[in-house]
């Protein structure tokens, strides 16, 4: 569970959090396109760098770290996954190349899942709602994105519930084979979705009872309003774009084993 | 003034074959403090849903005879319509916050129906404030408490500025501490800006004292209707099986034994306490 | 016999939940653990049957180390019974969902017929044998989830808030059931904040606040004590609060039930009248 407790949002200020979201998913997505363009190791490694002072600047630097930890494992099957193809498709041969191919390979993984991770650390769900809304996407799609945000720790503390109180009744979970042990979760399956619907037929009582669709000019306690921070975030934004594209159109990036080569 | 008005009110919900209300005639004045009881499924939550029009308008159904709210027909107007004059806030505090900062819910309302950025920013404010939550209004539903949450229950539907507040057993997954702080919060609503108060409560050691007008229900019927001191005082309200405040049993049962502590029907400890103490000062 | 020896337990997240609790809970006691919302009472009780493991400490339960055993051969010993009953109802009869705890207890076919008969009749349920549970009211619903763990006739019945949301009736209604199962010499342990219950009750009470236990003792001599009841928030009973008012009178400190309040008041009272 430690990638997801890596994008789990913890509410702290800092210049980061404060920003817009819209212009950090921007930031996430020029991360993303630049991830992409290169298959080397180099400019995956600055892509990488760069995200660092932003951790450091959000504080949420332990957080970064574990979801990055929980990575491992993917990470380590994308780069043995790609060495094998290599070897297979060469014909039983590796170079220094095929190394560096799948080292970056994993890489871009990393970096992805790096600003990814950063973007929902740093990101209250209510903002990315809120963000949402500003797409002119329907109302209803972000209060449902935020609600069901807001009822996950319910459900989670419910389910939890749900399998003591059969466990207080004799019920084991691990017991017996593959079929049995999922018959085994009937009793906790069933009551949790009987609640779940209880539970939103109680919600929607109490929207009705709270004006919903009351107009369609909906107004909003909170708005995003571009600050200075998110002008700065905007302009380093498109310089790192700009860099990057240019840099794979202009630039024959040295790889890895042009490097070695030229040391020896 | 009468703000409450229901006249020989049937309804049955859909695909019942019992009409769930019965014949129902109360009355509720503006500025009251109303207290409805009696044993559970008497369909207290049922008659809660009738004065906003969730019935018949979210629930369909049948419904036959007369209610009016508010000097507004509820059958005529939609449920969003009503909830500008009638607050309703509902037994389970989980179920009835949806956003993911208390402010946020409290706004949800003001956001529906449209009103602009800063009249909502101050009305927030307001009701947190009167809620005594503003403190916490950065938080989220999930880090506080179940009394905090009624209480945001309480300021998101008192943000909308109703004339009429209807809670449904708000208290019964509290603690006692808790609900009398919910209690009290109530009262302050009712006495200091004369919103009218509708309260469904089995705790009636609690809430007795502060009602000007109690109605006990039983089966979908109204069995009992009127001034507090007469009702809860009287033999036959103790035989329908309602918690009668302990202060008025003793009163009662010290009366039977041949102690009279005057006319006055004790509603709290407070009270009772008062009448004993007045009973032995002129002998002293 | 359930004996907490200097138990602490502190959840995956890091907060507290109990702290160097002790005490011993004697075969066919009845026991009210009592404290205002978040005081550890459910943390406490789900360590009686071994769904929590004490972080410090240990739990016995008949000389048997909770840590040491399964939550299912301790539970057929102590029966949990949690609050909201529509967290365990799953099954489409009343008398199904009475089976289920039979069948994983491994009980014949013969002997679960019998108890189930037994459990339905004992919770006046026989009526709705063949009723989905989902049919039933919120306080039959409660009696089935009752009737499906006394169906194994546990000799520890632990109760998980069971007055919340109940009225009047209800309420009395359950005060007789445990009166019937204290004849029977079952240890009864229910947790609630529900004072005016317990004043009727007059259990042994264990008073909790913030993990720690601040009282344990009869109810009379706790339910009375307003100075320890203040340190756990809990608002004490009417003919306490009553009683603190008349403090001229000179009444006996330790009164919480109404009856005795009324013959105290007149006996006091017919003196100075006259
Ligand atoms: N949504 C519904 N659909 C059908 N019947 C309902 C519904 N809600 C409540 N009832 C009926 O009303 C009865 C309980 O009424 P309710 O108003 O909840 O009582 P109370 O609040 O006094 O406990 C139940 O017996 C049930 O049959
Ligand atoms: N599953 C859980 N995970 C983390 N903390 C919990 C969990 N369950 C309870 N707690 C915390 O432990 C404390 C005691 O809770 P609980 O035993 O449920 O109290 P009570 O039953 O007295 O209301 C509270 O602070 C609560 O927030
Ligand atoms: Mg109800
Ligand atoms: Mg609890």
């Amino acid at each position: 569970m430690s990638v997801f407790d890596g994008l789990k949002y913890r509410k702290v200020s800092s210049p980061i959090h404060d920003l817009d979201p819209r212009i950090k998913f921007f930031y996430v997505c020029a991360i993303f396109v630049g991830a992409i363009l290169f298959w080397t190791i180099l400019p995956l490694l600055i892509l990488f760098a760069i995200q660092i002072p932003f951790v450091l600047l959000a504080g949420v630097k332990r957080e970064w770290l574990r979801s990055l930890r929980g990575t491992i494992f993917l990470a380590a099957i994308i780069f043995l996954t790609n060495l094998i193809v290599r070897y297979f498709a060469s014909g039983g041969a590796l170079l220094v190349t095929d190394l560096e191919f799948a080292a970056a390979m994993t890489l871009r993984f990393i970096v992805l899942v790096g600003s990814f991770s950063v973007f929902f650390l740093t990101t209250s769900p209510d903002h990315l709602g809120l963000a949402l809304e500003r797409t002119r996407m329907p109302y209803e799609f972000s209060f449902a994105f935020t609600t069901a945000v807001r009822f996950v720790p319910v459900l989670a503390e419910e389910a939890q519930t749900i399998m003591d109180a059969q466990k207080a009744r004799g019920l084991e979970l691990e017991k017996g084979n593959f079929l049995k042990r999922i018959r085994n979760y009937i009793p906790v399956l069933v009551p949790l979705i009987v609640s779940a619907i209880r539970r939103s037929l109680e919600l929607a009582e109490a929207m009705e009872s709270r004006a919903w669709g009351a107009t369609k000019k909906r107004t909003n306690l909170y708005i995003l309003r571009l600050k200075q921070g998110d002008f700065i975030l905007f302009v380093i934004t498109i310089v790192i774009l700009m860099v990057t594209v240019y840099v794979r159109i202009y630039i024959d990036v040295p790889g890895l084993s042009q490097f070695l080569s030229g040391v020896s | 003034m009468v703000i409450i008005e229901t006249k020989n009110l049937s309804y049955t919900y859909p695909g019942g074959t019992k009409p769930s209300l019965n014949d129902v005639s109360i009355k509720i004045k503006a500025g009251e403090f109303a207290l409805i009881t009696g044993s559970s499924g008497s369909r207290k939550t049922t008659i809660c849903r009738c004065f906003n029009g969730l019935i018949p308008h979210f629930y369909k159904g049948e419904l036959e005879g007369e209610i009016r709210v508010a000097d507004k027909d509820t059958t005529k107007h939609p449920t969003f319509e009503m909830a500008k004059e009638v607050g309703l806030v509902f037994q389970n505090p989980e179920n009835q916050l949806f956003a993911l900062s208390i402010e946020k819910d409290v706004a949800f309302g003001l956001e529906n129906l449209g009103v602009p950025r800063e009249k909502m920013r101050q009305r927030v404010d307001w009701a947190l404030k009167l809620a005594g939550i503003y403190d916490l209004r950065e938080r989220s539903p999930h880090e506080i408490s179940g009394g905090q949450q009624q209480r945001v229950a309480i300021a998101a539907v008192l943000a909308m500025q109703p004339k009429i507040i209807v809670l449904d057993e708000p208290t019964s997954f509290l603690d006692p501490l808790s609900a009398k702080k919910i209690f009290e919060v109530i009262h302050d609503l009712n006495r200091k800006l004369g919103i009218t108060v509708v309260l469904v409560e089995h705790r009636l050691d609690l809430t007795a004292k502060y009602a000007d007008h109690i109605i006990i229900m039983d089966k979908g019927r109204v069995c009992q209707d009127g001034n507090p001191r007469t009702i809860l005082g009287a033999e036959s309200t103790r035989l329908i099986g309602v918690g009668i405040p302990k202060a008025t049993l003793l009163f009662q049962m010290l009366a039977k034994d041949g102690l009279k502590l005057g006319s006055v029907v004790p509603l709290s400890s407070d009270e009772i306490a008062q009448s004993l103490l007045e009973a032995i000062k002129p002998h002293d | 016999m359930i004996e907490v020896q200097d138990v602490g337990f502190t959840y995956p997240s890091g907060v507290e939940a109990l702290r160097g609790v002790a005490f011993t809970v004697n075969n066919g006691e009845f026991i009210a653990i009592m404290g205002q919302n978040g005081a550890g009472k459910t943390t406490l009780v789900k360590h009686f049957n071994g769904l929590l493991k004490p972080s410090i400490g240990r739990v016995l339960v008949d000389g048997i180390e909770t840590k040491k055993t399964s939550v299912a051969s301790l539970a057929k010993k102590v029966g949990f019974v949690f609050q909201n009953p529509d967290h365990q109802l799953f099954s489409e009869t009343v008398e199904e969902e009475i089976a289920f705890a039979l069948k994983n207890f491994g009980f014949e076919e013969e002997t679960i017929k019998k108890r189930v008969t037994w459990a339905l009749s004992f919770l006046e349920l026989k009526k709705y044998r063949k009723t989905s549970p989902f049919m039933l009211s919120g306080g039959e619903r409660k009696r089935v989830a009752l009737a499906s763990v006394l169906a194994w006739n546990p000799e520890i019945l632990i109760l998980d808030e069971p007055t919340i949301g109940q009225d009047y009736k209800q309420k009395e209604k359950l005060r007789q059931f445990i009166l019937q199962m204290q004849t029977q010499e079952k240890t009864i342990v229910i947790v609630t904040h529900d004072v005016e219950f317990v004043a009727e009750c007059n259990p042994r009470v264990l008073l909790m606040t913030e993990g720690r236990i601040v009282a344990d003792g009869q109810g009379k001599n706790i339910l009375a004590n307003p100075e320890v009841l203040a340190k756990s928030s809990v608002v004490p009973p009417q003919v306490v609060q009553i009683f603190s008012r008349l403090n001229e009178l000179e009444l006996p400190k330790n009164v919480i039930d109404l009856y005795e309040a009324k013959d105290l008041l007149l006996k006091k009272l017919e003196k100075r009248l006259r």
